[in-house]
């Protein structure tokens, strides 16, 4: 059975050196979830709107080679961005895209796979990003992996004050 | 707090060092005590030249430091850093786990909303 059928419980892992996979359960269909990810009007309802952020521009184009742009405004004038492109869409399954933020926390892409298992009435999401770094060549202080969860610090680091108030 | 004084340069040098499987295993028995790159080498099944090279980005990313001892130069973890990094960790899982929850509210009213819906249409 898997080990994830209850709902509220984020499992974050790191497969591999250049992955980071986030797992949560949510009690609904998963119609509802695709929608929740691939709407605007509901993305902007919950995605990255912490005390002091707002969303300035949520575009989707939800079509294999069609873009995504999101942009925030956040405390004292700072803004966080990031585009990218849809590879694979299969509703209401699976969602595959490439990723950027504005600023360059990360050399090269990162994809980003989003797939969607329901069970009993239950949505399993998992979020998976690789980060894909082909010009750094020097294995030794430049991994991808790391690399990229530097990006994710670096958003926290942003959103920090405003996850302290 | 004491993350705010690390710069992202440093942390960047923390998160690649631990992004390496053999430079966690090196952190990993520096944390049962301190042991020199002859010892270091031993379980791993590698040369020293290449455990040292593991070891200077452990260094130079502030996990681990050389003890006193001139003829040993035992390695010695650091524990603080770790401590850092695990606090960001934590922090990307309250930021996920925040942006979850209201997702959760956000799909019972969807939920909540269809049914209604459905029951009128079954009603006509």
């Amino acid at each position: 059975m898997n080990p994830t059928t209850t709902t509220g419980s984020l499992e974050i892992s790191t497969p591999s050196d250049r992955e980071i996979r986030m797992t949560r359960v949510f009690n609904a269909p998963r119609k509802l979830v695709f929608d929740a990810y691939t709407k605007p009007e509901l993305l902007t309802r919950w995605m990255g709107v912490m005390p002091g952020w707002s969303w300035a521009v949520c575009e989707i184009d939800l079509r294999v080679g069609g873009t995504f742009r999101y942009l925030w405004h956040g405390p004292d004038g700072v803004e966080m961005g990031m585009r990218g492109t849809y590879l694979e869409i299969t509703p209401p399954h699976r969602i595959v895209s490439t990723e950027a933020f504005d600023e360059k926390w990360y050399e090269g892409e990162c994809v980003e796979t989003v797939t969607l298992e329901e069970s009993g009435g239950r949505t399993t999401l998992t979020t998976l990003l690789r980060y894909d770094n082909q010009a750094v060549r020097d294995g030794v202080l430049q991994s991808p992996a790391a690399s990229g969860m530097e990006a994710g610090f670096s958003i926290l680091d942003a959103l920090l004050p405003t996850l302290e108030g | 707090m004491h993350s705010a004084t690390l710069s992202s340069s440093q942390l960047d040098a923390i998160f690649s060092a631990l992004a390496d499987p053999t430079r966690r295993a090196i952190l990993s028995r520096l944390a049962a005590g301190d042991a020199s790159v002859n010892e270091l080498a031993e379980p791993f099944d590698m040369s020293q030249p290449a455990i040292s090279k593991h070891l200077k980005v452990l260094e130079s990313a502030g996990l681990v430091s050389r003890g006193q001892d001139a003829q040993r130069r035992p390695r010695r973890l650091e524990a603080k850093p770790l401590a850092v990094a695990n606090e960001w960790l934590e922090r990307y899982r309250k930021y996920w786990e925040a942006n979850y929850e209201r997702l959760d509210a956000l799909l019972e009213e969807l939920k909540a909303a269809d049914t209604p819906k459905r029951r009128r249409t079954r009603g006509k």
